[in-house]
């Protein structure tokens, strides 16, 4: 996932960190700019573009029928997929999905089945038999890092956007009826995401900050300021104490995202 | 269903199959089990039956994956169709490439990568059977896997889980405590530079909680430490003495 990023600049951005700065004038816990928009598809069910600095990515929900796992017959299912789409990044390449685009989709995945965001025991038409799966599509425009936080973002904006189509049951089939009610959920998972670099945590890495990163931490909390999903990544390390730093980071980060997007 | 509302932990403490809190399985572990491999190990963790063999350093292939700066690490997890209750597919799932990368990022930094420029190390893992914290047990075998192949590393990685069932956090989930309880925090560490190589996380902690569960698995990690030092010493010890 990485192209080229002269030594000067490296240990540039290096040193600033090291120093508590960073190349884009951000302190080490702030994000870029965030902008949200919802219902930006309307032929998917829900739908939102995230940017966060010139990190692009927008997600469209589509609900179909399906058949329930076997081990939760009473419950919908929850189906996160990730394109690394090719227009993206001259580092992506079309074909399919890569180890980054899978790991992408399950850590979108787990904050929000984690989190119990959905509420899949209300989305059973007949139990064993039928039940509402929903789709969730992560279609990553243009990539200057930090996918995760964005991802999971623009995930949690195009379910709180996504409309349940009324339906009703006739001699066992579905029929879709006029109107539409909200998707029902409980908990809105945000994930914020770290990278160590110099030794110190930096919050929603860019691009080049990934690129000399050792290592990549991403935290999910929900509403009550728990924990619900956690992933390290990158083939460097993080102490005790880094992890325990993050964690409490991460919760005051997601108080200050919930306060200033209303959610 | 109805198995959520079964306790998994006892008045007295004691957990379904017999373990206190913060005991973890009982292990085994050998070294160089595969006469092909370069080095090899074998673990049992409850009734996780895990093979992990390693290939390398080796010419890479193809070509243009070598990096002329260091050697690169490849790895693939994978269970076997008949290691779980319902027949896996062979083909290998999205789980199973997430893992096989969680696997490589935790052993990369025990590395010395940069000894062997523009080759490439295969490590293999292979479940035999799954019983709940199967990564853990892979990081374990596949680390003694590669001492065992002679490469040289900055420590052992050795890795463990701790959760959160019953509103308690217990060490070392096996499948059902995985599977009903509420949080599992799996996590790797190179006990020697209190690394951490892996950690992951899923279900619903309190800061506090979390703090405790990485804790515990920490302890749980430095438990098994010594057990894999044992595991190379048994192998090594007795070829010395076969020398002499």
């Amino acid at each position: 996932m990485s192209s080229i990023i002269t030594r000067v600049k490296q240990k540039q951005i290096a040193q600033l960190i090291a120093k508590g700065k960073r190349l884009d004038g951000r302190s080490l816990t702030d994000y870029r700019e965030m902008k949200v928009e919802q219902g930006v598809i309307e032929r998917a069910e829900g739908s939102a573009r995230v940017l966060l600095g010139k990190t692009e990515v927008m997600v469209g929900t589509k609900i179909e029928t399906g058949e329930p796992f076997p081990d939760t017959p009473n419950e919908g299912v929850l189906t996160v997929n990730a394109e690394l789409v090719p227009l993206a990044s001259s580092t992506f390449e079309p074909g399919p999905p890569d180890e980054n685009s899978i790991e992408l989709a399950r850590i979108v995945d787990r904050g929000i089945r984690e989190s119990k965001a959905i509420d899949v025991g209300k989305l059973c038409i007949e139990p064993g038999k039928k039940v509402f799966v929903i789709f969730v599509d992560v279609y990553v425009l243009n990539h200057d890092g930090n996918l995760i936080d964005a991802s999971a973002l623009a995930a949690l904006a195009a379910l709180l956007n996504t409309k349940m189509p009324n339906y009703e049951i006739e001699e066992g089939e579905v029929k879709i009826k006029q109107g539409y009610t909200t998707l029902p959920l409980k908990s809105r998972p945000i994930t914020v995401t770290f990278a160590k670099v110099n030794d110190k945590l930096v919050v929603d890495p860019w691009l080049e900050e990934e690129q000399i990163m050792d290592a990549r931490l991403s935290i999910a909390i929900d509403d009550y300021g728990n924990i619900c999903a956690i992933q390290k990544g990158g083939s460097g390390y993080f102490t005790q104490e880094q992890v325990l730093e993050a964690a409490k980071i991460a919760k005051e980060k997601v108080e200050e995202i919930r306060k200033k997007l209303n959610w | 269903m109805n198995q959520k509302t079964e306790k998994l932990i006892d008045k007295k403490g004691v957990r379904l199959d017999g373990r206190k809190l913060d005991e973890l399985r009982p292990i085994k572990i050998e070294v160089g089990v595969l006469s092909n491999a370069d080095g090899s190990a074998y673990i049992e963790q409850g009734k996780n039956k895990i093979l992990s063999a390693v290939f390398g350093p080796k010419e890479l292939h193809p070509k243009h994956l070598a990096l002329p700066d260091r050697m690169v690490l490849r790895c693939r997890y994978h269970m076997a169709p008949f290691s779980v209750q319902e027949r896996k597919s062979p083909a290998p799932s999205r789980r199973e490439v997430e893992l096989s990368k969680v696997i490589r990022e935790a052993l990369e930094p025990s590395i010395f990568l940069e000894y062997y420029p523009r080759t490439g190390i295969d490590i293999f893992v292979e479940v035999l059977q799954a019983d709940g914290g199967t990564r853990c047990a892979s990081i374990t075998a596949a680390s003694l896997a590669l001492a065992d192949a002679g490469i040289p590393m900055r420590d052992l990685v050795v890795s463990c889980a701790a959760g959160k069932i019953d509103d308690t956090i217990v060490l070392d989930l096996m499948d059902t405590e995985d599977k009903i309880g509420a949080a599992d925090v799996p996590v790797a560490l190179m006990p020697n530079l209190n690394a951490i190589t892996l950690l992951q996380m899923d279900g619903i902690l309190t800061l506090e909680e979390f703090e405790k569960t990485v804790t515990l698995a920490l302890e749980g990690c430095r438990k098994i430490y010594p057990l894999q030092k044992e595991a190379l010493k048994v192998k090594y010890v007795s070829v010395k003495e076969v020398e002499e």
